[in-house]
């Protein structure tokens, strides 16, 4: 800007060679021109190269059939389906791996960051101990430890640990039953929705009496039982249909039921509780940035160190956390893409297998890529807004 | 209410003694309430059982003496596998007579970040330093050094250039005419070299045999991918930084996209990316070591993260510093040089050193594509079919090595911060 107002003040003035905005525009010139050069020089290698090794181009084969197993689907899929189903597949793993750990190691990690600042000298030096652990070993050596925890200290199939005939604990995953499909569930998907949208309107109106009258109202408690029983409601109307898949074992392994598979456990675990060790350093750094008079003004008006916590503390300090808290959720986000070294079928492992069967790696790469671009760019437009509603609003 | 009592009257009471000591200290810390006092308890017994059932597994039943897995069996930790297979997860396929170059490669290099870590150093001798160490370190790892006459012309173009630009107003005539000679002969002899005027000439150094990067592992290739890929990405960064930073429309446009890019993907698709997408780059016949392409994607990426943490440098810095050295008639690169970056990088040195710890876990991934860094090579140590099964032995073991590294490297920049806050701290 300053170069700007400069320029064109005083441009009839100086000589051509002096006058920043036109040096600013040669010099631009320049670089771009030799980025221009380099990427050209790039494209034409590869053009070249991709002819003679006769590799086709172009995005036609996500319609072919890509003909290999995924072992966690979230949507039918089967080897005949496309190599656009396959990646679509491992795209629907990476999400669900990164909602689960975005949601668990922000419990985890706000919990340890508070038991850091305990005065309970010991829990004080476990969270400390945690953190330390964890921050300072790369994750991939967590995940593979786990992983190979679980596949070796749990029993094979034919030996199971047996819950009451329901639960089948070994290094296969946790089997365990599920309610057959049946039309009463979309309708308790949305009386769940239902009971959602009602709790945040009671919220609202709790607020605004508790503004007038100054009388507080249990919204915890009623949400709960507004999301929780709506549905449940809406269960025994439609006749509590009650059958169940149970797993049962068959040969080699379970059928029937569903699984938590070991992969996909490890790989969740071994996220959670590495971001969680981040997570806390950022929930410790933002309580401790308050203002010391904070905490000791909450206590002395009465309120218990809970209270003090909760209504006074992190409301304040989540405004300092927000911003680093958001590249954690990015970070365990790209960080789930590991999968591919345990064996998880996320969306890495999906389209690694397409570029060794394809050959493709331009496209396949430019579509990890732009997944994740897209994903984290998303994250962020929605932290920065979440930001923004919780800034402090100063006249 | 003292002041109520004769002056001579006062004694100085003992504090009561369920205040002092271990007694009063534990009252405090551990049982100050009921809660506190069921958390110390709970967390007492949990931690007293998991420690002496690690005690046990550990140390008590390990086997630390075994020719084979199977002798261990049933009793606990195996450790004589580490034993049997440390060479191979510290120094990989490298051939195994020569195992004593990694191993003073890894010194050289522990100490050249040793002394840099020491502020007295850090002036002109740390040129030397990095000098000397990179040349030992890589002169042992390859055992032959072919320096060719266009690397040294570089080298001396970019030398040159660069104290042209720092020392310009700083120097005497002198000095600034042997940077220009220096910059000059440089340019001079690359043109030369281009028109094929200069042969191609090369700087032989073979004191030993050579051994290709294909065979090299473990720690010195742990250590190289992070240290040179924070080495090379530093520079970039910083330009990256400026660029992000400057008034120029494309520049901006340019560094920002490169900068979000990177930072928006995960590092591994920049692996899979190097190693697959960098030969179709690439004029046929010309090929990358795999090593190398490693190396060029972690410098990529570690570059975007720098950009950042030196853009939170140079946002640190108040708006006066730029329009006094504007003030003051400097040109572009004299206010960058001499008044900007020096005070801004003074700031981002501790989360510098954040990152290269991060870095340093992170080229774990480089396992992905088959280069055999540390956790590879331990990982590769449990495919022995004779030492089948402990898993968690050769991890553990890897674990506390990456734990010492990292762990020191964060209390370093945590003493780091206090040490360049002692100026403005009151």
């Amino acid at each position: 800007m300053a170069v700007e107002t400069l320029g064109s003040r005083s441009r009839a003035k100086v000589s051509p060679w002096n006058d920043p905005v036109i040096r600013g525009w040669v010099f631009q010139i320049i670089v771009v021109g030799l980025v221009g050069l380099l990427a050209w020089f790039l494209v034409s290698n590869t053009l070249e190269n991709l002819q003679r090794q006769k590799i086709a181009s172009g995005f036609d084969y996500l319609g072919r059939e890509a003909g290999f197993e995924i072992g966690d689907t979230m949507i039918a899929y089967s080897p005949a389906s496309t190599y656009a189903r396959a990646i679509l597949v491992g795209m629907l793993n990476t999400l669900k791996v990164a909602v689960l750990g975005i949601f668990m190691c922000t419990i985890l990690g706000t919990l340890i960051g508070i038991g850091r600042l305990s005065p309970n000298w010991l829990l004080a030096k476990v969270c400390e101990g945690y953190v330390e652990m964890f921050r300072n070993v790369p994750l991939l050596l967590w995940l593979f430890l786990i992983y190979k925890l679980i596949s070796e200290a749990f029993p094979g199939p034919r030996q199971a640990i047996n819950v009451l005939d329901s639960f089948f604990l070994s290094n296969r995953g946790l089997y365990f039953p599920v309610p057959l499909a049946s039309p009463v569930h979309a309708w308790m998907g949305i009386a769940l929705l239902v009971g959602i949208a009602a709790t945040f309107v009671m919220k609202r109106w709790a607020k605004k009496r508790q503004d007038a009258t100054g009388q507080p109202f249990p919204v915890i408690w009623t949400g709960a039982g507004l999301v929780l029983g709506l549905p449940i409601l809406v269960w025994l109307l439609g006749g509590a249909p009650h059958q169940m898949s149970w797993p049962q074992l068959k040969g080699f392994n379970f059928d029937g039921g569903t699984v938590i598979q070991p992969e996909f456990t490890a790989l969740l675990v071994g996220l959670v509780l590495y971001t969680s060790a981040f997570v806390a350093e950022i929930v410790r750094s933002g309580i401790l940035a308050l203002n010391k008079g904070q905490s000791e003004a909450a206590m002395a008006i009465g309120l218990s160190r809970t209270q003090v916590m909760r209504l006074v503390l992190l409301p304040q300090a989540l405004r300092i956390i927000v911003p680093p808290m958001t590249s954690q959720y990015l970070n365990i986000t790209k960080n789930s893409s590991l999968a591919i070294a345990i064996g998880y079928p996320d969306l890495v492992a999906s389209v690694n297998v397409t570029i060794n069967q394809t050959g493709q790696a331009i496209e396949n790469i430019l579509i990890i890529m732009a997944a994740y671009l897209s994903v984290s760019l998303s994250i962020s437009a929605f932290m920065n807004w979440y930001n923004k509603r919780i800034a402090l609003r100063e006249r | 209410m003292t002041d109520a009592m004769p002056v001579g009257e006062r004694r100085q009471l003992a504090p009561p003694t369920v205040d002092t000591g271990a007694f009063g200290w534990a009252r405090k810390n551990l049982f100050s309430s009921w809660g506190n006092s069921l958390t110390t308890i709970v967390l007492a017994l949990f931690f007293g059982w998991l420690l002496s059932w690690f005690l046990n597994w550990a140390l008590f039943t390990a086997t630390f003496d075994a020719k084979t897995g199977a002798e261990c069996r049933g009793h606990g930790a195996c450790w004589a596998l580490i034993h049997e297979k440390y060479r191979y997860i510290f120094f990989g396929s490298f051939p195994y007579e020569q195992h004593w170059r990694p191993l003073f490669a890894v010194i050289a290099m522990l100490a050249m970040l040793v002394l840099s870590a020491d502020r007295r150093m850090w002036n002109k001798r740390l040129l030397l330093i990095w000098g000397v160490g990179t040349f030992v370190t890589f002169l042992l790892m390859f055992g032959q050094l072919h320096i060719s006459i266009g690397l040294i012309l570089f080298v001396a173009l970019a030398a040159g250039g660069l104290g042209m630009i720092l020392h310009g107003t700083i120097a005497s005539p002198a000095e600034i005419n042997g940077w220009r000679a220096l910059a000059a002969i440089g340019a001079i002899g690359l043109l030369l070299r281009l028109f094929g005027v200069l042969p191609a000439w090369s700087l032989a150094i073979a004191p030993l045999s050579y051994v290709e990067t294909g065979l090299w592992g473990g720690i010195p290739v742990t250590m190289i991918l992070a240290t040179y890929g924070l080495v090379f990405a530093f520079p970039f960064g910083i330009l990256l930084a400026l660029g992000r930073r400057s008034n120029l429309p494309l520049i901006k446009g340019l560094c920002v996209g490169f900068i979000e890019l990177i930072r928006g993907v995960p590092l591994i698709s920049l692996l899979i990316m190097a190693s697959v997408m960098l030969p179709l780059f690439l004029p046929s016949g010309m090929t990358i070591d795999k090593f190398l392409r490693a190396q060029v994607a972690v410098i990529l990426f570690a570059g975007a993260y720098i950009a950042e943490i030196v853009r939170g440098g140079l946002q640190s810095l108040p708006k006066g510093q730029f329009e006094a050295a504007d003030a003051m008639g400097l040109s572009y690169a004299q206010k960058t040089t001499l008044i900007i970056l020096p005070q801004a990088l003074r700031v981002v040195i501790p989360p510098l050193i954040n990152t290269f710890i991060g870095f340093f876990k992170d080229t774990s991934l480089v396992l992905i594509i088959g280069i055999f860094d540390f956790l590879n090579t331990a990982n590769q140590a449990l495919v022995d079919p004779n030492w089948a099964g402990f898993p968690g032995e050769v991890y553990l073991f890897a674990a506390f090595v990456y734990f010492c590294f990292c762990f020191s490297m964060s209390r370093y920049s945590k003493h780091l911060e206090i040490e360049l806050n002692k100026g403005t701290r009151r």
